[in-house]
């Protein structure tokens, strides 16, 4: 039974007089796919961002590797191994997709002296299939490959858990299996992997557990086909 | 070029234009040069907070002034030596940076430029009511009758100092720029909240950006109390310091070192022309104008043309 | 009354007019910076351009400043659309608008500045009405005219501004833009319109506090850049995009500088307003009626 990494204990987050966590339990442990669902506004992002530090939750505690890492600014949660993707891909736009890579290269991991950055950022790339467009202008690419260099990013932190925020939203079919594919192939670099998507048949496939948000409340959390079958995660969805 | 290459041939055109002012006739260059050289290390040093980190200082005339009054302390206490006068207006503005960058620069990009604002104001109000440098009066700083290095006039040594230090906001910028420091700079301005997430320490490089910055911007001042032998705070907080180390980089280009050079260079050639032919007035009229036609039609400024032809002619 | 007193009770009556002042110059920007999030840095050279609008007319046609601003609104509510859609096609739709649309704006602010002195010069210029030299004294209270017609005007400005935000289609559709635009235009409103007509209004209500300003004190063109931490000031003081707000942090501030400028002298008031914004920006930015 392998440790949990990542630990969300009693997590409250409000925005003024609405509360977007109402006290949500959650972990993770190494090499895990997780599945994270819910339906839209339920604070799936809310509770990324809390567990990444771009936002502060009020209440509760988040632990990573058994450390508490509420006081913990974004920059340095990404440098002990946790590292996330945007929803809407923020690409460095005046960069190519090579430097994109070098700027969590540098800043995120520790290199030795000498270091060739630009081959680690080779490297990433070619795992997700975008070698070809590594002196392209990171502003002008397509939907897809924006979503492979959010994650591109994430994982040039050598992160070991990785949070993807729907990276296959608005999708096609065939774009949906090759990030599923990216996702998949983490486990074996035995990075654990939290899928936030919409597109069930990628949660199905991707997640060993799945745990449900509704309202800011974990309503249900474990093996994935048990869940999509609870009646309260039936009702939440009903209607979308 | 590496950084080392850079500094060296940088200030051997610096000791290149020095010595080559000694043969010029016209008293006049020196005093026009004295001004476009202050112009590009202001425009330099905004660039580095301005272009490099994506956040607007609307405050330069406050880092320029606080170099300059800096000065006249130590010439009122001491009538210390040139270079330390120099030096030490760069530690203070330097250090105002620093602070003004610790108060504000957790929030928004535009509180930032609020605050900077604000700040030249309320120092423009300390000076002014202060006597000791002279308050609204101003304060004389007599130029000393014996100039040093054997040179003609006092107003040679100003502008090889400026010179120099023009050097020096260049390779500054340009180490700055090209060193992790600089790509951390570039993530913060791109997207910062992308660059928080990727390990960037942005407050921590915000700072360092805001304090060179202002340093640099301090630098520029400390010898301008010397340029009239008198300063009082209208002409130190000008309104002129504040459009141009604005508009210069952006006509320029914001993206490199180069920009913010042709741009004080072109516009402040232009502006000694029509500040002699016209007047002062029109002078600022036009750099307005020039700043928001660049803005909203070519806002990568002059080096966007050019890398935009660069790519043009690599793509045939 | 002790004299003492009597200073202290004038140093707040004279504060409280001029915070009604300040509301009125403010109200602008708390639209367009506080519900648009346009960092109209300019907005003190409109409300310039509608003193030395007020001014000419003053001193041609001899009519009150403060009716022909109200008047002469829709020129500058023409002028805020115009610029509006400027800003929108250069910079909002590009996501440039926090370092060049900033820079954009300032260069308005400094062309309009500059240009004003080119036509008038740096003299100051100031109005005659038939109440400037009026004012009513109980005891040792003094209540000046110049000050309270504007107060009452800038009152009822803000009064009329809230109401119709809150009462009105086209207010309410302002507010909703700022907190969600993609509501908006699910109900078949389109933002961009919405935005535009409400920065145009900013505009307008600066083109009317010009006029208040040249009622209250003699003008020139650099005047302008002293308000600009003013209004700033004002909005991130009253909790940036809420009426009430502005209003309380405007007489909060008129206050505080009517009572360093009894105190300490009148040089150091430009001071107050922009240490106020200062130490607002640092320790509580989101306002005293804070979000």
């Amino acid at each position: 039974m392998s440790a949990a990494i990542l630990e969300v204990s009693g997590v409250v987050k409000r925005f003024g007089g609405f509360t977007a966590l109402d006290g949500v339990d959650f972990a993770v442990t190494a090499g895990e796919r997780v599945g994270l669902i819910g339906p839209n506004g339920s604070g799936k992002s809310t509770l990324v961002n809390c567990i990444a530090g771009t936002l502060r939750n009020e209440e509760g505690r988040i632990r990573f590797e058994g450390r508490d890492i509420h006081s913990y600014p974004a920059h340095r949660r990404i440098r002990l191994g946790l590292a996330r993707s945007f929803q809407i891909p923020k690409p460095f736009a005046s960069m190519s997709v090579l430097e994109n890579l070098c700027v969590p290269l540098l800043y995120a991991t520790k290199g030795g002296e000498g270091r060739r950055v630009a081959d680690e950022a080779h490297g990433i790339l070619r795992q997700v299939g975008l070698h070809e467009k590594a002196h392209a202008m990171s502003g002008g690419l397509t939907q897809v490959d924006m979503r492979k260099l959010e994650l591109a990013r994430a994982m040039a932190a050598k992160p070991k858990l990785l949070i993807s925020d729907e990276a296959m939203a608005g999708l096609s079919t065939s774009e949906v299996d090759d990030i599923l594919e990216l996702l998949m192939g983490l486990k074996a670099q035995g990075v654990a992997v939290i899928m936030i998507e919409h597109v069930m048949r990628a949660v199905m496939k991707f997640s060993e557990r799945i745990a449900v948000l509704v309202a800011g409340r974990k309503i249900a959390d474990g093996d994935p086909q048990a869940v999509v079958g609870t009646p309260e995660v039936v009702k939440a969805y009903l209607g979308e | 070029m590496s950084n080392r290459n850079f500094a060296i041939v940088a200030f051997a055109v610096a000791i290149a234009f020095a010595a080559a002012s000694q043969l010029v006739p016209n008293e006049y260059f020196f005093t026009a040069a004295y001004v476009v050289l202050q112009f590009v290390i202001l425009a330099t040093a905004w660039n580095i907070l301005g272009g490099y980190t994506g956040y607007v200082n609307f405050g330069s005339a406050a880092f320029f002034a606080i170099g300059a009054y800096s000065t006249v302390m130590l010439y009122n206490a001491f009538k210390a030596p040139l270079l330390v006068m120099i030096v030490a207006g760069t530690l203070v503005a330097g250090l105002l940076g620093l602070g003004l960058g610790y108060l504000t620069l957790r929030l928004r990009g535009v509180f930032f430029a609020i605050a900077s604002l604000a700040l030249a104001v309320v120092l423009y109000t300390f000076v002014v009511n202060w006597d000791y440098v002279g308050g609204a009066r101003g304060a004389y700083v007599l130029q000393p009758r014996e100039v040093p290095f054997g040179l003609p006039r006092y107003i040679h040594l100003l502008y090889i100092v400026l010179v120099l230090e023009a050097a020096v906001a260049l390779v500054v910028a340009r180490t700055i720029e090209k060193s992790t420091i600089g790509r951390g700079l570039a993530a913060i301005r791109d997207d910062e909240l992308a660059a928080e997430c990727s390990g960037v320490p942005t407050l921590r490089l915000k700072i360092f950006s805001a304090t060179v910055s202002g340093a640099l911007m301090g630098m520029a001042g400390t010898t301008f109390p010397f340029y009239l032998s008198y300063i009082e705070p209208s002409s130190a907080f000008g309104l002129s310091y504040a459009v141009n180390s604005i508009a210069m980089p952006l006509i320029g280009g914001m993206m490199s070192w180069i920009g913010p050079l042709i741009g004080a260079v072109l516009l402040g050639t232009v502006q000694q022309l029509v500040q002699v032919t016209i007047s002062s007035a029109w002078n600022l009229l036009i750099v307005g104008v020039l700043l928001v036609l660049f803005v909203t039609l070519a806002p990568n400024g002059i080096m966007g043309w050019v890398e935009a032809w660069r790519k043009r002619r690599s793509r045939r | 009354m002790e004299a003492s007193t009597a200073l202290v009770v004038n140093a707040i009556i004279a504060g409280l007019l001029l915070g009604g002042f300040y509301a009125a110059v403010s109200l602008g920007i708390s639209i367009s910076f506080g519900m648009l999030d346009v960092v109209n840095i300019a907005h003190p050279a409109f409300i310039i351009l509608g003193s030395y609008v007020a001014y000419i007319v003053n001193d041609r046609l001899g009519f009150d400043p403060i009716l022909v601003s109200v008047v002469l609104s829709p020129l500058f509510f023409a002028l805020g659309m115009a610029l509006y859609r400027i800003y929108y096609l250069c910079f909002e739709k590009r996501g440039q608008e926090s370092l060049r649309g900033l820079a954009f704006f300032f260069g308005i602010l400094f062309i309009t500045e500059v240009t004003l002195v080119l036509i008038f010069g740096v003299d100051y210029r100031l109005v005659t009405t038939a109440y400037s030299e009026v004012t009513w004294r109980a005891g040792d209270i003094d209540l000046p005219m110049r000050l309270f017609v504007p107060f009452l005007v800038s009152i009822a400005m803000v009064v009329a501004l809230q109401l119709f935000l809150t009462h009105t289609f086209f207010g309410r559709a302002v507010l909703a833009v700022a907190q969600d635009q993609l509501a908006l235009r699910l109900m078949g409103v389109n933002p961009v319109r919405v935005k535009e007509r409400a920065f145009a209004l900013s505009i307008a209500t600066a083109g009317v506090a010009g006029a208040f300003l040249i009622v209250i004190q003699p003008v020139q063109p650099s005047i302008g850049r002293e308000y600009i931490g003013l209004v700033f000031a004002v909005c991130v003081l009253g909790g940036m995009g809420s009426i009430w707000g502005t209003l309380i942090g405007a007489l909060v501030l008129g206050i505080a500088e009517s009572f360093t400028s009894t105190f300490f002298g009148p040089s150091w008031a430009p001071a107050v307003s922009f240490g106020l914004l200062l130490a607002t920006l640092a320790f509580r930015p989101s306002g005293i009626l804070g979000r």
